[in-house]
């Protein structure tokens, strides 16, 4: 052994392992990391005649603090929480009951409804924005004249258009679009589950249905888990595209349909007669980034590490 | 014979040389969220402009309008902006000016073809500096469907008394929505609306410029005035107005199914185009018989240089041909609805722009409210008014409620000399 070699043996011996992970390091220190860390910095400066300045969390003062501010952000911030748990209480319970269907063995069809469930999920979000938009449009759209057809024209009302229901309905149309991807993921766990442990819960005198609750359920609560986290980033980050879609950038009325992303949007690169503040975009995505960060790391260090694996 | 076939050889380099010379022209583009527009300027006003400087090639590349002060600025950041800036008026241009991004035009030969009202929009507060060559103005005011009028045996209204009972006689017959307008989109309820009927009870400029002062707040009666006609306004529109974007309005209008739009005159072209029945403007209405009428004849368009551009010289000529007559004719003519706003005599052809063109001799004029000066606070108050209007309309607001909080705004950061 040479002990004036600086690189130690064993580095040398797996050099391997450096050459397998730095595309991926690369790629996400680029993509990833760089953007994240410089969105922290810019959050940290206010423009001050054409310069940026330090002014360290001055930003995070304002926003909180500002009325006009903390008003956009706190009003925001609970629309997601709303779009959040809608999304768990209706689009994740509808996934899982479709994918028990899906997965029993002797349903017929099974490839048309996979399918079927899951092609909203490939459309383009403008796309889905300006059906529904048109579906539910008071003018020109079926429903008024569908509702009436069975006597229920008089319940049919410009959800899109009022406060107190058009979150609830982009919500509706979000979970319509997206409730494939939950599916997807629950049918294949749904899948995993050996034939043997199914059969001798059968031996053992449980119906389709306990076993579902008994057996099923139980294996795949490390999908489930993945699904809320996957639902809660989602909700944070990939309402903005419908929404905007289908209510424009200021996420009307009166701002009842605003997101973070929305807000950011607005912030950042402004609106008509509204300055866009890169700084104070900054600024908002990186409480995003921190609003994740938390619900995140909660999830892995409270629920996953708790989670037992069932191995098959 | 070899120095016959170098020569040719020579001669064919040399010519091919010079005939790439020859193409090698100046590509200059032109910003704009005037999409609808496209036709015009590649059809009608450009190859006007490239006959004459065969150097020089412009392209007109617009960006969709509710987009475009964003994708512009995020361009302009990232040094892919176009050459020539399709300017906003007053403050979002003025704001670009102050980062760098406009530059400074004011010795330009040409700018004297324009009054100092048209140029305000363009300079800064002192005057010191001018960036952009106001283009066109746009005049708010009242589209009507003839045929439907006609149909129902109306007049044009001229008072605010004449104009509910016209709204009401077409609620009553029932086979046209008396207003189409929806609040889906906010900017229509705004400048449609409120910015459109409120100058006759604010008095026009006077009003303006008394907010401007400090002599008058927003809260006082005439300017809640403004909001209380949006709040009467409510039981003429369509079915589900709340959910009802502007193309949704303005399909409704040249389909025949509403009778009256409120409107401004950049919706000429696309109006004339695609409704089949005969189309008449009215001003807005006047308080009562003894008032004077007031038209928003809007300082809505101005054009300018990028300052980073690498054409400057080819800018420059272009933006000298836009303070011309000639342009000002072409525009006029082939885009019936933005008014030239320079001082040359332009036959206006078109009838239905000249009944615009003759409310300017009827009524005072003025711009919209917001957009000088009082929209530098945040939220900016143009776009606050969007969302205040809207809210009133949709009934989740008191006039007096939104009148309030627009003060506030203003209360909160603006100081008048």
């Amino acid at each position: 052994m040479h002990t004036d070699n600086p690189i130690p043996d064993y580095v040398k011996r797996r050099w391997y392992i450096l050459v397998f992970l730095a595309p991926a390091t690369l790629i996400y220190t680029v993509f990833a990391i760089y953007p994240i860390v410089e969105s922290l910095r810019l959050s940290l400066y206010v423009s001050d005649e054409g310069q940026s300045q330090f002014v360290g969390l001055a930003n995070y003062l304002r926003l909180l603090g500002e009325p006009y501010w903390a008003e956009q952000f706190w009003n925001a911030f609970k629309n997601n929480v709303v779009l959040f748990i809608m999304h768990m209480l209706i689009q994740n319970p509808i996934a899982l009951a479709l994918a028990a269907l899906l997965s029993i063995p002797t349903l017929k069809g099974a490839a048309i409804y996979r399918t079927v469930f899951f092609l909203p999920t490939l459309l383009s979000v403008v796309v889905i924005g300006f059906i529904w938009q048109l579906i539910l449009s008071p003018l020109w759209g079926v429903t008024p004249d569908a509702m009436e057809a069975i006597g229920l024209g008089l319940w049919f009302k410009p959800w899109l258009g009022l406060e107190s229901s058009a979150l609830v309905t982009v919500t509706l149309i979000s979970i319509w679009q997206y409730v494939g991807i939950p599916l997807i993921l629950f049918y294949a766990a749904l899948l995993n589950i050996p034939e043997e442990t199914i059969e001798a819960a059968r031996i053992d005198g449980l119906n389709g249905w306990w076993i579902f609750w008994k057996v099923k359920l139980p294996m795949i609560l490390p999908t489930l888990g993945l699904v809320s986290i996957l639902t809660y980033i989602g909700n944070f980050t990939a309402s903005f595209d419908l929404i905007y879609s289908i209510q424009g950038g200021l996420a009307g009325p009166n701002f009842s349909t605003d997101v973070m992303g929305t807000f950011l949007f607005r912030t950042f690169f402004g609106f008509q007669a509204q300055l866009g503040d890169q700084f104070m975009g900054a600024t908002v995505a990186s409480a995003l980034f921190f609003i994740i960060l938390v619900g995140v790391g909660c999830y892995l260090f409270g629920v996953q590490r708790k989670l037992q694996r069932y191995d098959s | 014979m070899q120095r016959f076939a170098l020569k040719t050889a020579a001669l064919a380099v040399s010519m091919s040389l010079s005939g790439v010379a020859l193409a090698e022209k100046t590509v200059i583009t032109i910003e704009s969220w005037r999409a609808d527009d496209q036709a015009i300027w590649d059809e009608k006003i450009l190859p006007v402009f490239e006959a004459a400087y065969p150097e020089i090639d412009v392209e007109f590349k617009p960006t969709a309008a509710t987009e475009y002060n964003a994708a512009l600025n995020a361009r302009i950041a990232g040094g892919t902006a176009g050459d020539i800036i399709t300017c906003r008026p007053f403050d979002n241009s003025l704001a670009m000016y102050d980062a760098g991004s406009l530059a400074d035009i004011k010795g330009m030969a040409g700018l004297e073809n324009f009054s100092d009202v048209a140029k305000a929009a363009w300079s800064t507060d002192s005057g010191d500096a001018i960036f952009c060559v106001p283009m066109a103005s746009v005049i708010h005011a009242f589209m009507y469907n003839k045929e439907a009028f006609a149909e129902l045996g109306l007049e044009v209204p001229t008072t605010e008394d004449e104009f509910y009972s016209v709204l009401d006689s077409i609620a009553e017959e029932g086979s046209y929505i008396p207003l189409a307008m929806g609040t889906k989109d906010q900017w229509e309820a705004a400048t449609m609306g409120y910015t459109n009927v409120g100058p006759s009870y604010w008095g026009g400029e006077e009003g303006r410029l008394a907010i401007l002062s400090g002599d008058a707040k927003l809260t006082d009666d005439a300017y809640v005035e403004g909001f209380r006609q949006m709040q009467r306004w409510t039981s003429y529109l369509g079915n589900g107005y709340q959910a009802q974007g502007y193309t949704d309005s303005q399909n409704l209008f040249t389909l025949g199914r509403a009778a009256i739009y409120p409107t401004g005159s950049w919706e000429i072209t696309g109006f004339q185009e695609n409704a089949d029945f005969e189309l008449g403007a009215f001003a807005p209405p006047r308080k009562d018989a003894n008032s004077k009428c007031y038209i928003s004849d809007h300082t809505d368009i101005g054009i300018g240089m990028n300052a980073a551009t690498e054409n400057k010289e080819a800018v420059t000529t272009f933006l000298e041909w836009t303070t011309s007559a000639e342009f000002a004719g072409l525009l006029t003519n082939a885009a019936p609805g933005f008014f030239s706003l320079g001082n040359h005599d332009i036959d206006v052809e078109n009838e239905l722009a000249q009944e615009f063109v003759a409310m300017r001799g009827n009524c005072e004029s003025t711009i919209r409210v917001a957009h000088q000066i009082l929209s530098r606070g945040e939220p900016a108050l143009g776009n606050q008014l969007w969302t205040l209007t809207a809210n009133v309309i949709n009934g989740s607001m008191s006039p007096e409620d939104a009148a309030v909080e627009a003060q506030a705004n203003l209360d909160g950061w603006y100081k008048p000399e």
